[in-house]
Order: structure tokens, then sequence, then C-alpha cells
């Protein structure tokens, strides 16, 4: 996720401090990986450098932290470009299972107890995360939602492959 | 042209739909086809009566005006009797010169002591009964059978026994055999019945074709959505579905075809009221046919197409209207009120009505009996409408019945139409039965036959008669007729006899031999009698006592003088008919019989008639039983297509079934909840059939100007009936539900 | 194995079945404890619903043993297996599983009236369920004219309403949308936690399996227990 084109999403709304821009974003979209300060400043200041944001005032009592900061509109189109464009979507072609699959295959070892491991630890993950949805507000639903989709994405996968592991088997030892 | 192509593509689905069309078709033929043979039979009856009466009409001897004997003439006499309650056709035959006419049926004139019999007859005397019957041929010798062009119908006993004493006074001297006389056709009471039965008979059927043709729609309905979804739109899967009604209906018109031509030739094996029929004589008429051909498969699609009224298929499914609305009373009962007023004007007058008015009478019965179908699901509507609770089976059907009460009401349809007809119908004849015995006033207590013995009988045939074997009395009169003096336009009837005859005849109380009493009161003390134009005379005696007349046991009033032989010689008067009653063992059902071959031996041209109320009752018994075997039939088939119905209804359900067993519903449970789904629709049927039934008979019942009165046994016999048939059918439902239950049902997709 | 085996409420062991020539189930084993919500997971036509009906005395195997409660389910005749599902089993099907003719409330009663409990009683019992399943305003309707994710949780609560053992969940959520299937879920499995019963969930979406505390594989007719084997 791109940091600085948040921060500028998150100032659109209203100028802040950047203790208040880390708090705001830790609350949103943080919430496994809170942000460091060392982070939060330096992508600051590489937006300030850039011109698409502006020191709105400082409070009394100096100190960088003490500077209040507002989008300019450079930053506004700039985030305009980012919400419109689409995010390219990852095509998971260099996949490590894939290659654990062909290995064990190659050295005789059961694929199969491979993938289902793989499989149970998958679902451990899934019964965790779909705990954590049902007790969670909404927006912790659809982060946790998020996961549990790309999750089922790769059981599915783990399906099929454990279902063509004959097939497999015979194009990669032959 | 598109229409047509739909059309053909419908009726090659019929034959070319898998085993599910296939099935589809077969039914729905097999019930068209069972409803076209009845209707093609029926179509025959009139052709087949008038092929009875043509040749009856050629075997009667030709009237005309007196013929002088000569080489071409042939002395005829009836000799009609009967054989256990059946009717046999009698004729002497006497020819009087080499060019006599033969009668039609006949090789050539049985000479004297010669007798020709019909096959049945044949058959009566190669039996174990022939000695019971052989003497009334005196011992005639059977010289050859009756042809089918001789006979009436197949089941007829009918001889023809030659004669060389035959006189011209007894018999009637024709020259050729065949009467134009236009036949007087069925009596108006007689053309109601008809009617009636008719009526009552072919409705079922017609409402059974009507069910026949929807066999199977689920799966039609199912491959019609498949039809939707590659593309076909709604007009194109409607012609479809109708080309392929069509088909299965004209194929069951020919199936009906081939039935009726199956069940033709067993015709001839079945007699109902004397009545038998040539199977070559069963030949319905061309227009008939013609309308049966064209108006099946028309009401097949007609059907079909009202049945698809509350069903939309979409591509991906069938979507039935819902059937929410509330059931409006008001047209419902204009139906059976229109009948009501096509009848009501004949209330009464329908002895004298022309013979237009059988349609009028076809058409208020039709709408009269078709009232209990549009009524009844209005009826189960609200009875069931408000019903909550009750056992989980009861509430299970209640609740189906609420939902949709028109699929269990198109079921009852048949059986409610079919026993509606046959109380109406039954009671009818009630009616008219009692009416029958009401008028002959004839009381089989005092004699069981009585024997007209024609002149040159003899004076002994009373003495000859009491001595047959089961006669417990006879007594007998000679009766004569006279002129009185002056008066030669007026006939007086002179019976003579002992006391105990003339008490039969008269309350002639303190009688004695000797004695002559009058109960005719044109005859005066005094008066002189002629007997015949030349013949002697005789005054009836000043002592002679004025008596009141008493009906005879046949329930005659004979009317005249009364002499015992004392007081008038018969001897004198030259040959007298006789009159005899006879009284017999009534544990001895053979006596009536012996009766007859004594009366025969007498003369051949005695006849006897057994005192008519027992007869009569026994004749309309018959028929009644008849047509309740008629009933039983049509309620059979309507039964058979209900249980298609219900079957199709379980299969439809049949998920929901395996589910509901599987959430561990008992087996019985469910079973009773088929149970009262089909028991409440079936008892709200036959309460509407009562009530149309029972308002059919009456006004029928009205039309003859017999008093009404409700026969209980006939209401209860007719419900009992459907009821049984009606438990026939769920006992049959009852193995596949079980198999339907099974869990398999869960593991549809 | 045989000491959880004997602490299980429910165990199916090395069931076999065949519907004609085809094998559905070929050595299926598994156990259920008290309480516990496990998931049959496994490719289509791969057996799973067999092993579900097996487990549930609806259909009795042609071999092995089906033991619930201590009592062996597969050597009970029709009527026994009957009233065991009707008092100690729930279930929910994918569709199809309401009388269409009855009320969402007489549905969810039906099971009790089964069991003679008295109708006024039923009835409020299950109306008690539908407020619990969040379908309280259905209660009057017919299934025909509710949702689809309303009528699978009337589903669910005539399940729950003789408060059973065990639950048998076929694909519950296979006819209902990622949202719909997700509320379904959420419920049954809240409720059935709440009730301490245990849930027999056939599934093959990991997202509803996930709802499990544990899953059971089934491949071909044969059953891996991965939790089991891993530990």
């Amino acid at each position: 996720m791109s940091i600085g084109q948040t921060f500028l999403g998150l100032l659109e709304s209203s100028p802040r401090h950047g203790y208040d821009l880390k708090r705001a974003y830790d609350e949103r979209f943080g919430r496994s990986r809170p942000l460091h300060f060392g982070q939060v400043y330096a992508t600051l200041s590489r937006l300030l450098k850039n011109g698409l944001v502006e020191v709105d005032g400082v409070e009394p009592g100096g100190g960088p932290e003490r500077k209040r900061y507002a989008i300019t509109d450079a930053g506004v189109t700039d985030v305009s470009r980012w919400l419109a464009q689409p995010e390219k979507p990852e095509p998971y072609l260099q996949s490590t299972l894939y290659a654990k699959v062909v290995l064990a295959l190659m050295t005789g070892r059961p694929a199969a107890d491979l993938l289902d491991s793989q499989r149970a630890e998958h679902l451990r993950l899934m019964r965790e995360l779909t705990r954590r949805k049902v007790d969670g507000d909404l927006a912790e639903q659809l982060i946790c939602d998020h996961a549990l989709f790309h999750l089922e994405a790769d059981l599915r996968w783990l399906e099929l492959t454990a279902a063509r592991l004959d097939d497999l088997a015979k194009e990669v030892t032959a | 042209m598109r229409g047509l192509t739909d059309l053909l593509m419908g009726a090659r689905l019929a034959f070319a739909g898998g085993r599910d069309g296939w099935t589809r078709t077969v039914l729905t033929a097999i019930g068209v086809g069972i409803g076209v043979a009845m209707l093609l039979l029926a179509a025959a009856v009139p052709a087949a009566l008038d092929a009875r009466t043509a040749r009856g009409d050629a075997r009667d001897p030709r009237g005309g005006q007196e013929l002088a004997a000569g080489p071409a003439t042939l002395l005829v006499a009836g000799a009609d009797t009967e054989f256990r309650g059946v009717p046999v056709r009698g004729v002497v035959l006497r020819p009087e010169g080499l060019r006599a006419p033969v009668p039609p049926g006949l090789a050539a004139l049985p000479r004297a002591g010669e007798v020709a019999v019909s096959p049945a007859l044949r058959d009566v005397l190669e039996s174990g009964d022939g000695p019971l019957f052989a003497p009334r041929l005196g011992g005639a010798r059977v010289v050859g059978t009756i042809a089918d062009e001789g006979l009436a119908g197949p089941r007829e006993l009918a001889f023809y026994l030659g004669s060389d004493t035959l006189s011209g006074e007894r018999a009637k001297r024709v020259d050729g055999f065949g009467t134009s006389v236009p036949s007087e056709g069925f009596g108006p009471v007689l053309m109601l019945l008809v009617v009636i039965i008719f009526v009552v008979l072919l409705l079922p059927i017609a409402v059974f074709l009507g069910a026949a043709v929807r066999f199977g729609g689920e799966r039609r309905d199912r491959r019609m959505a498949a039809f939707r979804l590659v593309g076909a739109d709604r007009r194109t899967t409607r012609r479809i579905a109708a080309g392929e009604a069509a088909a299965a209906a004209l194929l069951g018109v020919a199936v009906g075809g081939v039935l009726f031509a199956l069940g033709r030739q067993l015709v001839p094996l079945v007699t109902l009221w004397d009545l038998s029929v040539f199977a070559a004589d069963v030949r319905p008429g061309r227009t008939a046919v013609l309308v049966i051909t064209l108006a099946v498969p028309a009401l097949a699609v007609v059907v079909s197409m009202v049945a698809l009224r509350g069903v939309v298929f979409e591509p991906l499914g069938v979507v039935r209207r819902a059937t929410g609305a509330r059931r409006r009373l008001w047209w419902r009962l204009i139906l059976p009120l229109l009948g009501l007023a096509l009848l009501f004007p004949l209330f009464g007058n329908v002895r004298t009505a022309t013979a237009d008015s059988r349609y009028q009478v076809a058409a208020g019965a039709v709408l009269l009996l078709i009232g209990a179908v549009t009524l009844l699901p209005w009826l189960i509507d609200l009875v069931v409408r408000r019903m909550r609770g009750g056992a989980v089976p009861w509430q299970l059907a209640v609740r189906r019945l609420q939902v949709d009460s028109a699929t269990s009401a198109r079921l009852v349809n048949g059986i409610a139409v079919a026993v509606a007809g046959t109380i109406g119908l039954q009671m009818l004849f009630a009616g008219v039965q009692n009416e029958y015995r009401h008028d002959t006033g004839a009381d089989p207590g005092r004699a069981r036959a009585y024997v007209h013995v024609p002149p040159a009988g003899g004076i002994d045939a009373v003495a000859r008669l009491a001595a047959t074997p089961g006669v417990t009395r006879a007594s007998g009169t000679l009766q004569a007729d006279a002129t009185p003096a002056g008066t030669p336009d007026r006939i007086v009837e002179v019976y003579i006899g002992d006391c105990a005859a003339l008490a039969e005849l008269a309350y002639v109380d303190g009688c004695g031999d000797g004695d002559v009493f009058v109960s005719n009161e044109e005859v005066a003390v005094g008066d002189r009698l002629s007997f015949g134009a030349q013949g002697p005379q005789w005054t009836v005696p000043v002592a002679a006592r004025r008596v009141q007349v008493r009906l005879d046991p046949v329930g005659w009033t004979r009317r005249g003088v009364l002499a015992t032989p004392a007081a008038l010689d018969a001897g004198r008067l030259g040959p007298l008919t006789a009159g005899v009653y006879v009284r017999t063992d009534s544990t001895d059902p053979d006596a009536i019989e012996r009766v007859r071959n004594a009366a025969a031996a007498v003369t051949p041209l005695a006849y006897v008639s057994e005192v008519s109320e027992t007869e009569e009752a026994r004749r309309f018994t018959n028929i009644r039983r008849g047509l309740y075997i008629g009933a039983v039939v049509t309620l059979l088939l309507v039964g058979a297509s209900l249980l298609v119905g219900v079957l199709e209804q379980l299969r439809e359900r049949r998920r929901l079934l395996a589910m509901l067993v599987a959430v561990g519903t008992r087996r019985g449970t469910l079973a009773w909840s088929v149970v009262w789904q089909t028991v409440v629709p079936v008892l709200l049927g036959l309460v509407l059939a009562v009530g149309f039934g029972l308002a059919l008979g009456a006004a029928l019942l009205r039309m003859v100007s017999v008093t009404i009165s409700v026969s209980w046994d006939v209401v209860g016999l007719s419900v009992a009936l459907a009821a049984a048939v009606m438990a026939a059918v769920t006992l049959l439902s009852l193995p596949p539900l079980w198999r339907l239950m099974r869990p398999d049902g869960l593991r549809t997709e | 194995m045989s000491g959880r085996a004997e602490r299980a409420l429910l165990v199916a062991d090395d069931l076999r079945k065949s519907f004609g020539a085809t094998p559905a189930l070929d050595g299926a084993s598994m156990e259920v404890d008290a309480g516990e919500v496990v998931a049959v997971m496994g490719p289509s036509g791969s057996g799973k619903s067999t092993l579900l009906h097996c487990l549930a005395g609806i259909v009795p195997p042609d071999s092995g043993r089906v033991c619930y409660d201590g009592r062996e389910v597969s050597r009970m005749g029709d009527a026994e297996r009957s009233a065991l599902r009707r008092s100690q089993f729930g279930f929910v099907f994918q569709f199809g599983q309401l009388v269409p003719e009855l009320t969402c409330l007489e549905n969810v009663a039906l099971p009790l009236r089964l069991e003679r409990t008295r109708r006024r009683v039923a009835e409020r019992r299950a109306a008690e369920w539908l407020e619990r399943l969040e379908v309280g305003d259905v209660a009057a309707k017919r299934p025909g004219e509710v949702s689809g994710g309303q009528g699978q949780r009337v589903a669910v609560a005539r399940a729950l309403v003789t408060a059973p053992k065990v639950i048998f969940a076929d694909e519950p959520t296979g006819a209902l949308d990622s949202r719909g299937g997700e509320r379904v879920m959420r419920l049954l499995t809240a409720a059935a936690r709440e009730t301490r019963a245990a849930v027999v969930l056939v599934t093959h979406e990991a997202r509803v399996a996930a709802y499990s505390d544990r899953e059971v594989v089934v491949r071909d007719g044969r059953t891996r227990d991965l939790a089991r084997a891993a530990s």
C-alpha cells in the first residue's frame, strides 16, 4: 500500500499534524502493522519536496512534530489519479507452493501430504480470521474478508492441484 | 407457417421425447382411447336400436286388407311366451299353398310337427333347462335355426312352429312379410331415461378425457422450460405444447377405434333389458365418428391450453401463477341455475313434450351436473380456509388444500359428476318404478299368473292347469261376448265359472251354484243377451243379484254378467275363451314354466302372463343393476385418472417427502397427510354430488309428475361405490408413496 | 485414537456404501465430539453428503459402524433411526427443505409437533427461535414469500428448535450469496455453541468451513482427518 497517497487522501479531508496522520492511518488501515514515526516523517518530507503538501502552520513551541500539513492542488490531482487508476492484479506466477510440490514429486516425497498440511495451515488461519471477523466491526469484517477470499483462492488451487497430482507427477518425472 | 412448424415439432416430441415423453403420450393415449371407445359405443346405440327395429319390422306379417286363401298365402299366429323371465317370440305358421311366403331368417317353412328355433333358444333346448321348455313346442322336431336377419338380437329367444291345424279365425292370413308402419319410438318417459342415461354415463367420460390429456403435465412443463432456454418464445412453446397434446390425443383416437372394434365383439354376449345386439349393428354414424375424431383432439388442445393459463414457462423453470384470488361464487352458480331453468319448463309436461325437448333435457342435465364441478373448488376453499391446527398430518393436508384447492378439486371432479348423475338417474328410476307398480294394481298374493286360452282350447283348460305340478290353485272362467237385444252396438261380457272363480271378479257373497250376478250397471235383470249374430240367446234371470265389481288379481276391472255353470250351460255357447288365474308354490321357481307348458299343451296360442308387479320390478332391478355396473366402470375410469393425478402430485414433491423423512418424520404421518389430502376433497365432492344428484333427481321426477321421494339407499349405494373407489385409489397410492419417501430423493442434484 | 473415540458423541468407523455399482463411501471414518463444529470438505462427488446421510442415520451403510452416544445407529431399525433423527438431530439442507404450504412459524414448529408437543407450546418456542435467528418478521409468511437467506435462517431455526445434540448441515449456504451465507453461518454456529450442539457441516467452500473447529476431508469416498493425523 502506498503510504504517500494514503496520507494525501487523509490530508484532503482536513490539514493534520504528523502525529494525527499516523493515528488516523493506524486506526483505519494499519491494525496489524502500525507505522513508525520515522516512516511518517520520511514520507511527509518526500511529499513536501515534491510539492504535494505544504506546511499549513506551526504550533508554538517549535520542533518538527508540531508542524501542521495541508494538501496542495498538485497533491489533490495526485490523489485523484491514484484512486482512478486500477491496481494491477498480482499474477502470483512465482509460487513457492508450486515449487515445493514439483520438488516433492521430483524427489519422490509425498506431495499429497505437503498439500494437505498446507491446506490445514490455510484453514487454521482462515478460522482465526473468521473468529476475528465475527467479533469485529464492519471495517474489521471487510479486512478479514479480503484476506479470507485470498486464502480461499489458494485453497482452491490446493484442491485442484491435489486432484491433478498424478498427471503432474507424470509430467515432472518424464 | 411458423405456427404449423411448431405444432409439428410438438407432435414429434410426443413420440420422440425420450422415455418420459413416451410414458406421457401412452398414458394420455390410453386414457383418451378409453374415452373415445365409450363415446363411439354411445354413438352406436341409436343405430343399433334402429337396425333392431328394422329387422323387427321386416319380419312382421304384412298388413293390409283381408285376403282370401290362395296358393301364396300363409296363416300366421302369435304364440309368444316367456322363459325364466325372458320373452320368447313364438310364431305358428301354416302355409295355404306352395308359394306361401317365408319369413326372413328361414330357409323354408317348417312343416307340421317341425320347428325352427333361434340359436339362443337352441342353446336353451340343449341345456339342462331344455325339458322345461320343450313341451311348449308340442314335441315338434327342430329342423333348423333362424338366421341373423330374422332375429332382433343375437340372444333373442324365438321359434317358428309349423302347423296343419291352424284355422283362419285364430290366425292372420298374409302374403308376405315386412311392414312399413312407422314404429312409435320411445315413449316420453323412456326417452327421458335414455337421454339421462347418456348424460350420466358420458359426462364423467368427458371429465375423464379432460384429465387424461393432462397426464404427465409436470414433465412437459419442464421440457417447455428447456425450449425457452434455447430461445423459443412463449407463443412458440404454447404451440409446441398444443401440438404435443393433439398428437397424443390423435393416437388416443386411434387406440379408441381399436378398443371399440374389440369391445364391439363382446357386445353380443351382453343382454340388457331383454335386448341383445349384433356386433355388426354396433355401428356409429359417420357424423358421430367425424365429430368424435375431430372434437377429442380439439378438446385435448383446449384443455392443455386452459391448463397452461396459470403457467409461465421461463427459461430457468416453470412458474405457476399464484392462485391467491378469492373464488367467487356467483358465476359458479350460473351454470347449475341455467340447467334448472332449462329443466323447469318441462316440469309436469314431459309426457306431452315434443321430441326436441330431449336436447333441452340433455343440456339442462349437463349444466346442472357441471354445477357440481364448478362449485367444488369454491366449496373446498370455503371449508378449508378457516381451518387451523389439528394433528400434523391434518395440518399438512389442510395447508396444502388452502394453497391449491384447484388441483385436488380437479382430481375429484369426475367422481362428483359420476355420483351426482347416478343418484339423479337412480332416483328417476326408483320413482318411475314405483309408478309402474301402482299402475298395475296387481296382487301377486292372489295369483301368480293369468292364462289366456283362446277359444277351442277346451273347457278342461282349468282342470289341466290345476293338475300341473307346482300349481296350488287354479280358478278360471269361460268368457263370452254378448249383445243385449235391441242394442247391437253394445257388447256385454259374460263370465261363467264356479263361485270361487267368480269371487275373483266381484264381491259375490253367499254364492251358490245356480246363482247369477251383475256387476255392470248397463245390464238389467231380464235383459235378453244374444251370443253372436245367429248364436244362442239367454235371458238374465230375475233372481240375478247386482254386486260390486272387484279388481281381479291382475288388476283389471271386469264388469259384466257372472253366471255359475248351473245357471248358464257354457256348452251350448260354442267355443269360448278361458281366463285362468293360477297360484303356484312360491318355493318352486319352475312352476310358472310348467304352467306355460301346460297352457301350450292346451293350445300353442294360449298366452301366460305373470302377474306383473314383481315382473316390472324385476325388469327395473335388472336395468338399475346394469346402470350401477356402468357407474362402477365409470368410477373405475375416473379412479384410474385420479390415481395418475395423485402419483404425479407425489412425484412432484419427492424431494420434500424425502427431506421430511430425513428430519425424522414418521412415514405414517406423511401417509396420513396424503390420505387426508384426498379424503377431504372427496368428502366435499360427495356432499356436492349428493346435493346435485338429489336436485337432478327431483327435477326429473317433477318432469314425469311423480311425487318426489328421496331413496336413501340409492344415495347410500352411490356414495359407497364412490368411497370404495376412492379407498382403492388411496391404498394403491401408498406403495409408491413409500418408495418416494426413501432418502434417495435427497440426492436429486 | 481409541481414547478419543470413546469420548466422542458420534463415531463413524470404516463406512462403505455403494449406489448401484458406484461406490460413494469407501472406508470413511470420523468422530464428532459434543459441542464441536466439524467441517466435512471435499470436491463434489467425493461422498461428503453420503457420509452425512450415514452419520445421521438417514441411510444405513453397507458395512462399517455408526455409533451415537454409545448406541449403534447402523444396527437400528427404520423407526428407531427415525425417532433418533427426530429427537437428537437437527437438519439444514441446501434448499427445498421447508414445506411450502406451511407458514415459516409452522415449519419451525413442525419437528416439535412431530414429537407430539402441543401446538401452542411448539409455536411459541418456534417464534423465539425465529427471533434469535433474526427472522421474527417472516413468521406468518410462507417459504415462497421470503428471500433465500431468510428461508435458510428459518431452516436453521427449525433445526435448532428441538434442542438437538447434533446439527447436520449439508451445504447450508450453497444457494446463497456470500453475505447471506456468512450471516447464516454466523447465526448457526453461534446458536450451536450456545446450546452446546455439535455441528456436522458438509461444504465445499473453505470460507464456510472456516466457521468450524476442525475439518475432515473426503476424497474418493475416503476420509483424511488432518487435525488427528497431525496431533
